[in-house]
């Protein structure tokens, strides 16, 4: 039997706003010595009252508007209830039936939609560690990124293989990068990869069961993750075998996933509104005025880079990697204009000779392609006076061409090129070569 | 009504001896068969309460403000090792 894979994906992305999600205490959490970047309501503690931070909110939509989400004009945050002591206080604020957005997309290179379910705020939890000590096994909690902004973005199962995926990943860093609300890290934790694998006998079907593989840390690993499943499960359905709903996590050095914890139903979270934080209302005016902070889009300056500029696809994807580089090419461009300095000729300096953009001017990238390409420029009259000088010598040769051999061209050529002595570019000297000899 | 309390006891964090499971199972359902009586009112047009104050968009600006200090931060801990919070080690297999 052939079986087709069902992939959905839940992504995690940290924001980079400066303080965590409901206090004011800092985010940058790396490399901070464990527990002192915490508060009464990271910790917490009694008493403590949650503030959403209007920041991240605003970064959230906006990441729900570039992914072509409806906003919700009416939102709410809720307590999603467990005890993991990744968070003291026995519960994740998180969104459950009204996350800041809904109903987005993707579309890939292939021209395949993704559909994407939601975008909702929560906060991140604490770090365990877990170990031995004098013999004992005990977990270590460290809660400075306990509460430290949070999006998620949940795809419908539309993926069909790990390279769409990828794409996918991929495409939405490119977004966030872009929209500068998190540097999505990935060996940092700052994205986190999430996918849900079945197999189906029949497109459209979705299979009775899931498998989730956890917080995997790259997008090579996540491939590997997928293309591990798809072969596991294919075994057990061949053998008869319902693979169990379950969450496993992807083992680096074994090269496969193993069986983490059962998979909870949702419900089980217990899920209710948020009593202490006030519903957050929109209305269309502040989600106009959120759209216009939208940068160009990489999909969308990609285009225009096609149409304005005529580069090849190659060129483009690399070029609008970074919004920073696209940004210095597109200056360049404009520098560049007055000096006939072209954007192919800019966009191969920039990917040639990679200077650091950040430190460098678009101005002054154009004066070193134009020193670089001067000597393709010509000084006519020397060029003249070249020309007339080897005539002169080689008069036999004007007498030779004017009675049909024209290969004798190739021989003025090279005296010209010998005399002048910058480099210089031949076609343009056999042009007024030719141009020479058809006029005298 | 029949309840599954060990699953409902896991979920609450709370343990429960298997002597007292029959008891709580009926007491359990002694109770939510009361509240049901709520069922029987029509709320078609009554809206929620779970926001009582009438607020709205209570936020604050992206502001650092100052945090406890690690001491500060570990004063009412049962238990800590090096800075961290030290708990009874959490079955994983990772």
């Amino acid at each position: 039997m052939k079986y087709l894979p069902v992939i959905g994906l839940e992504v995690h992305v940290e924001l980079k706003t400066k303080s965590k999600m409901f206090c004011g205490c800092s985010t940058q959490y790396f490399g901070k010595a464990p527990n002192s970047q915490t508060c009464a309501v990271c910790l917490g503690m009694p008493g403590g009252l949650p503030v959403p931070n209007k920041k991240a909110i605003e970064w959230c939509i906006l990441i729900g508007i570039a992914l072509n989400g409806k906003i919700a004009l009416h939102s709410k945050f809720d307590r999603k209830n467990y005890f993991y002591p990744d968070l003291a206080k026995g519960y994740q604020i998180s969104q459950y039936d009204m996350p800041f957005a809904k109903n987005g997309y993707l579309i890939l290179q292939n021209g395949k939609k993704i559909r994407i379910r939601r975008v909702h705020m929560e906060e991140d939890t604490g770090k365990l560690m877990h170990e031995k000590i004098n013999g004992e096994s005990v977990s270590l909690i460290d809660f400075n990124r306990s509460g430290v902004p949070l999006v998620e973005i949940v795809t419908e199962p539309d993926f069909e293989n790990a390279e769409e995926v990828k794409e996918y990943l991929q495409a939405l860093q490119q977004i966030v990068r872009y929209l500068e609300v998190s540097d999505a890290n990935m060996e940092r934790g700052e994205m986190r990869l999430e996918p849900n694998i079945s197999l189906t006998v029949k497109k459209g079907v979705l299979p009775p069961y899931k498998v989730e593989v956890k917080n995997i840390n790259s997008f090579k690993f996540v491939e590997k993750a997928i293309n591990f499943e798809i072969k596991r499960q294919e075994i057990l359905l061949s053998d008869g075998i319902t693979p169990p709903q379950e969450t496993r996590g992807w083992n680096e050095t074994k090269n496969e996933t193993i069986l983490q914890r059962v998979k909870e139903e949702a419900n089980d979270y217990r899920y209710f509104p948020e009593p202490d934080i006030p519903p957050i209302q929109l209305t269309n005016e502040i989600i106009e005025k959120l759209t216009k902070f939208i940068p160009e889009l990489p999909n969308i300056k990609a285009k225009r880079f096609k149409s304005s500029y005529d580069l090849s696809s190659y060129d483009i994807e690399i070029l609008t990697r970074d919004k920073n580089t696209a940004d210095f090419f597109d200056k360049a461009v404009l520098d560049g204009k007055s000096f006939s300095v072209t954007p192919k000729q800019i966009a191969n300096y920039i990917i040639n000779k990679k200077p650091d953009i950040e430190k460098s001017v678009p101005s002054e990238i154009i004066k070193t392609i134009l020193s670089s390409s001067k000597s393709n420029t010509i000084d006519e009259q020397k060029l003249t006076s070249v020309i007339e000088k080897v005539l002169q010598e080689n008069k036999n040769a004007i007498n030779d061409y004017k009675n049909g051999k024209t290969n004798v061209i190739m021989y003025l050529l090279g005296q010209v090129l010998r005399l002048y002595d910058e480099k210089i570019d031949p076609k343009l000297v056999k042009e007024n070569l030719e141009k020479y000899l058809n006029n005298n | 009504m029949k309840f599954n309390v060990s699953h409902i006891a896991k979920l609450a964090n709370l343990h429960i001896d298997k002597n007292e499971l029959e008891l709580l199972s009926s007491q359990l359902t002694k109770t939510l068969t009361y509240i049901n009586i709520l069922k029987d009112i029509n709320t078609e047009n009554t809206p929620n309460t779970d926001q009582v104050t009438g607020l709205k968009n209570v936020v604050r600006d992206d502001i650092v403000t100052s945090s406890f200090t690690q001491e500060e931060a570990l004063l009412n801990a049962k238990d800590s090792y090096k800075g961290f919070f030290k708990v009874k080690g959490i079955l994983e297999n990772e």
